[in-house]
């Protein structure tokens, strides 16, 4: 196989692999943030229940976690999953929504209690407070966190092949196994390269828009 | 006629009794110091008067609206909360600006935010924004910091921050204004400043509760001063009173250990 076929061959599964990417954060994103609210929660029942849940998605691979939402549903009700590729999307959705409520929570409750209090005595509502004066601190003190998950992220998403998701890993396996060649595997570390490039030139702008005030 | 009335206050933290019994009122236009050692219940007392601690007993009515009647106890609803806190406004001691926002978007968001609420906002829009605006402008003219409206707060002095968080305490039109030790973290060359508004505010009688260590400033100041001690009212009256002739031997050592540490 020529270079360019190969190239065209991997940008396929390349494809995938920023689909499962952008997938990924949509999702897990705000789902981190009620996450977050919950293990954060005055009720206590509910903070104890978000935080083994927690505790089991972080203690268990990623890997395993596809695997069950993949297989898992077929056995107990007997209706298996229909889509591979939704499969992993609900998995690492949920799997990261749990790494990142850690790190909003982190971000929360590293804002001075004062910011709070100076919102409530202007008369805001708990919303405000959050909206319009927390949420900008937090982001700002969790940006460094935040781009070392959404960094692993693009790299996590090749665990999507274990259930036949042909991203752009499994893409130079089937090359591998088909043609007989291997170096279409270690190229595709230039696709995941530039993608992470992209992504840090990004984190480095905004962490930039934001120097203009500090917390 | 009094504007304040705070009657019987009582709160503690687990066992600790921080407020026994407070009970002070305050005429409008006056401004009240309350002078105490540290642990005394000084913070604790405005805090209260703020809503953001909740007395376990005790009266507190504004302009004769009860805002907090233990004897009559309504569960209060957040928004009623919000409500009572507006008769109030804060300053802190550590400023807690909004270090996002400039000076005047500090001083001027809360306001915003409130309008916002009002039924008829969407259709003024434009001009109660450009209103706010000029009266955010008007008091960090007040407070001196006419040239600085734009500056974030981490580019300000923490006397200049202090001063803009008085403007925006002051941007509500509180009934009363509190002050938790206004000066105490600042360096001594920036105090000066800060008590100079706060002198402004009282000559424009501006009714206020300041609770501070700064005893010349309390006896050039206020009106009435309150020694706080143990959680207990030992001394009230005017500061000649207090200052000059005080009754109670708590008091005296207190001042006898400040004049002390002064000299």
């Amino acid at each position: 196989m020529t270079f360019l076929e190969v190239t065209l061959r991997l940008l396929e599964g390349f494809k995938i692999t920023c689909l499962i990417f952008a997938l990924t954060l949509i999702f897990s994103l705000p789902l981190g943030l009620v996450i977050s609210f919950g293990s954060m929660s005055k009720f206590s029942p509910l903070r104890y229940l978000v935080k083994v849940f927690v505790w089991i998605i972080r203690g268990v691979p990623l890997m395993l976690q596809v695997f069950i939402v993949f297989y898992v549903p077929g056995f107990l009700f007997g209706a298996p999953v229909s889509s591979r590729f939704n499969a992993v999307i609900v998995a690492f959705a949920i799997n990261y929504a749990c790494y990142f409520s850690e790190i909003y929570r982190g971000g929360i409750e590293s804002i001075s209690h004062g910011q709070f209090e100076a919102g409530q005595v202007l008369g805001m509502t708990k919303g405000q407070i959050f909206f319009k004066v927390i949420l900008l601190q937090v982001i700002k003190r969790i940006l460094p966190p935040m781009s070392n998950e959404v960094i692993t992220l693009v790299k996590d998403s090749a665990l999507a092949r274990v259930i036949i998701v042909v991203e752009i890993l499994k893409v130079a396996e089937e090359l591998m196994s088909t043609n007989a060649i291997i170096w279409p595997l270690f190229y595709t570390g230039v696709f995941y390269l530039i993608f992470v490039g992209v992504l840090t030139l990004f984190f480095n702008y905004i962490e930039k828009k934001m120097e203009y005030f500090k917390v | 006629m009094s504007i304040l009335e705070v009657k019987d206050l009582a709160k503690c933290f687990g066992v600790t009794e921080v407020l026994k019994d407070i009970s002070f009122s305050l005429a409008e236009g006056e401004s009240l110091a309350i002078i105490g050692s540290s642990g005394s219940g000084k913070t604790t007392l405005l805090r209260c008067l703020n809503f953001l601690e909740r007395p376990d007993k005790g009266y507190i009515s504004v302009r004769d609206r009860v805002l907090y009647d233990s004897d009559a106890p309504a569960s209060l609803s957040e928004k009623d909360i919000r409500k009572n806190r507006l008769h109030f406004g804060l300053v802190f001691q550590s400023f807690n600006l909004f270090p996002q926002y400039t000076a005047l978007e500090n001083v001027v968001l809360a306001k915003q935010l409130l309008f916002k609420e009002e039924p008829g906002y969407k259709k003024n829009k434009k001009a109660i924004n450009e209103q706010i605006q000029a009266e955010g402008k008007a008091l960090l003219d007040q407070v001196g910091l006419e040239n600085k409206r734009d500056l974030y707060p981490h580019q300000l002095s923490g006397g200049q921050q202090q001063r803009v968080a008085i403007a925006r305490a002051l941007a509500l039109n509180p009934d009363v204004l509190c002050f938790d030790e206004p000066t105490s973290a600042l360096d001594p060359e920036l105090t000066g400043e800060v008590l100079k508004v706060i002198r402004g505010l009282a000559q424009k009688n501006t009714t206020m509760v300041i609770v501070t260590h700064e005893m010349q400033f309390a006896y050039d100041v206020a009106d009435k001063v309150l020694f706080m001690d143990d959680g207990l009212v030992v001394e009230y009256g005017t500061p000649q009173e207090v200052f000059d002739k005080p009754s109670n031997e708590r008091t005296k050592r207190f001042l006898e250990r400040y004049r002390n540490a002064e000299n």
